[in-house]
Order: C-alpha cells, then sequence, then structure tokens
C-alpha cells in the first residue's frame, strides 16, 4: 500500500471513538475478541467490525494461537501514521534551531 | 529511537542547539514565524503570517492571516519560562477549543554548557488525531485543502 493511502486509511480508521478504544485495548497485547469486547458497552460482533476495519488500514494484525485467533497492533501501520509527524518535527525543529542560533549570535555581535 | 520505548502514539525529538537556554526559549515562543513552516502548516484560509502563543497558561496558540484573521491551534497548558512548554493541539470544526479533541505537545528547554540548549520535543495522544481528521475533511473536502497538508506531510515523512 502507498504511504500516502496507508495514511489517510489510518486517519479513516481512529476517525471513530470506538475504534480508538478498541486500538487502546489492543496496545496493551494481543487480545481474542470475546477479552476485547469484555467490559466494553460494545456487541461482538461490532468488535468484529471494528477490528476489520482497523485490519484492513493496516492497523492491527491477526494471529492464530491454538483455537483462538489474537488481535495484536501491527507496527508498520501505526508507524506510517507516526511518520508523517515524524518528518514534519525534524524538518521543523532543524528550522527552530537555525533560527535560534541566528538569533544567539546576532545578540553577541 | 530504540524498540524498547517504541509508543506508537508518541513522537519524541530532542535537538541540540547552539544558543542560550533564553534565547531558545524567545525564538521557540516569540518568533514561531521565523521557523515555523507556514505555508504548508496552517488551518486558515488566508495565507499565515504569523504564529503566536500567547504566554500564559490558558493562553491561545493561534496563526494570523494577511488578512488580519486569526485561526487557532491549541493553547498553553504549561508555562515554565525558560525550560518548559506544553501546548494542546484542539482545532475541531469551529476552530473552538475542544479538550476531547486534543493532542499534546511538550517541550523542555535544557541548558548545557557554554551557550547550548538541548531542546526535547514530545508529542503525544496522537491516536486523537483520527477525530480531527474527520472534522477537517468535513470542512475542506470540497476545496481539498486536508488533502494538500496530507500530500505535504506525506512528502517530509518520505524524503
Amino acid at each position: 500500500m502507498a504511504t500516502a493511502t496507508r495514511i489517510e486509511r489510518a486517519f479513516d480508521a481512529l476517525g471513530d471513538p470506538t475504534r480508538r478504544a478498541v486500538f487502546r485495548r489492543l496496545r496493551k497485547g494481543n487480545r481474542s475478541v470475546r477479552e476485547i469486547a469484555e467490559g466494553m458497552d460494545v456487541s461482538r460482533p461490532a468488535v468484529s467490525q471494528h477490528l476489520k476495519v482497523l485490519k484492513a488500514a493496516g492497523l492491527i494484525g491477526v494471529r492464530v494461537d491454538g483455537a483462538r485467533r489474537l488481535y495484536g497492533v501491527d507496527p508498520t501501520g501505526i508507524e506510517a501514521l507516526r511518520n508523517w509527524l515524524d518528518g514534519f518535527w525534524d524538518e521543523t525543529l532543524a528550522a527552530f534551531k537555525a533560527a535560534a542560533e541566528e538569533e544567539q549570535n546576532r545578540l553577541e555581535k | 529511537m530504540p524498540e524498547l520505548d517504541f509508543d506508537p502514539n508518541t513522537i519524541r525529538k530532542s535537538v541540540n542547539v547552539k544558543a542560550a537556554q533564553e534565547v531558545a526559549w524567545k525564538v521557540f515562543t516569540e518568533k514561531m514565524a521565523k521557523w515555523w513552516p507556514l505555508a504548508y502548516y496552517k488551518i486558515g484560509k488566508a495565507n499565515a503570517v504569523d504564529a503566536v502563543i500567547e504566554p500564559h497558561v490558558g493562553g491561545r496558540w493561534y496563526e494570523r492571516g494577511d488578512d488580519g484573521s486569526t485561526c487557532q491551534w491549541g493553547s498553553v497548558l504549561t508555562w515554565e519560562p525558560h525550560s518548559r512548554l506544553v501546548l494542546s493541539w484542539d482545532i475541531n470544526a469551529d476552530f473552538q477549543y475542544d479538550p476531547n479533541l486534543k493532542t499534546e505537545l511538550e517541550l523542555r528547554f535544557i541548558a548545557e554548557e557554554s551557550d547550548h540548549t538541548r531542546v526535547e520535543l514530545e508529542h503525544r495522544h496522537l491516536d486523537r488525531f483520527g477525530n480531527r481528521r474527520d472534522e477537517m475533511r468535513r470542512i475542506y473536502d470540497t476545496e481539498g485543502d486536508w488533502g494538500k497538508l496530507l500530500e505535504a506531510f506525506a512528502r517530509v515523512a518520505e524524503a
């Protein structure tokens, strides 16, 4: 998936508060659908639907552990989302550094 | 970034600046227009000519357009001159403060020997951007502004 498309999908997927809640649960470790739905005000089929969207967005993956299907965060998916801002801050801080050093030089003159 | 530290919803950066702590703080908080990429990281319809942080807790962080309009980006959560600053990004569909949407940006200015300063940046709660994106889309879909921002970000990320 091209980076831009992938980021779009990741943002779309995380635009829903319930999906963000599901995603947050997975960040704590791999979980089955039943474990994710526990304590949430959402039915298991609804959780499955949210997992499907998160998976299509490349944010999570699924692993088969015996009879159980465990969902977990796909580190490369969320990374695409971060990469945007990561690159943005690299450039912006570099520009800030240049401006601060210029200001320091000006003051020393 | 070490794998053990990896938090997908937080970005951490650090930069060493050959400037005194006070100078670094001042350039960051008072002269943002000199270095912030206003050409492509802005919200309003007008060309942005300045980015302003009001110097107190609760102060606004906003851009000013060449037509005099302002668009708020967030607000000041912590104001500790010249060492620590926490800002929120909390732009919702009405350009109003919304505590449910904000992401947080923390800056630490650490004085080092002979007028050097280490500036550490932490941008956290990135998962909340999902919400913001949907709202921004609603506003900008017709004009494609959001799309342009996405492209600009993607270019930076892929460079």
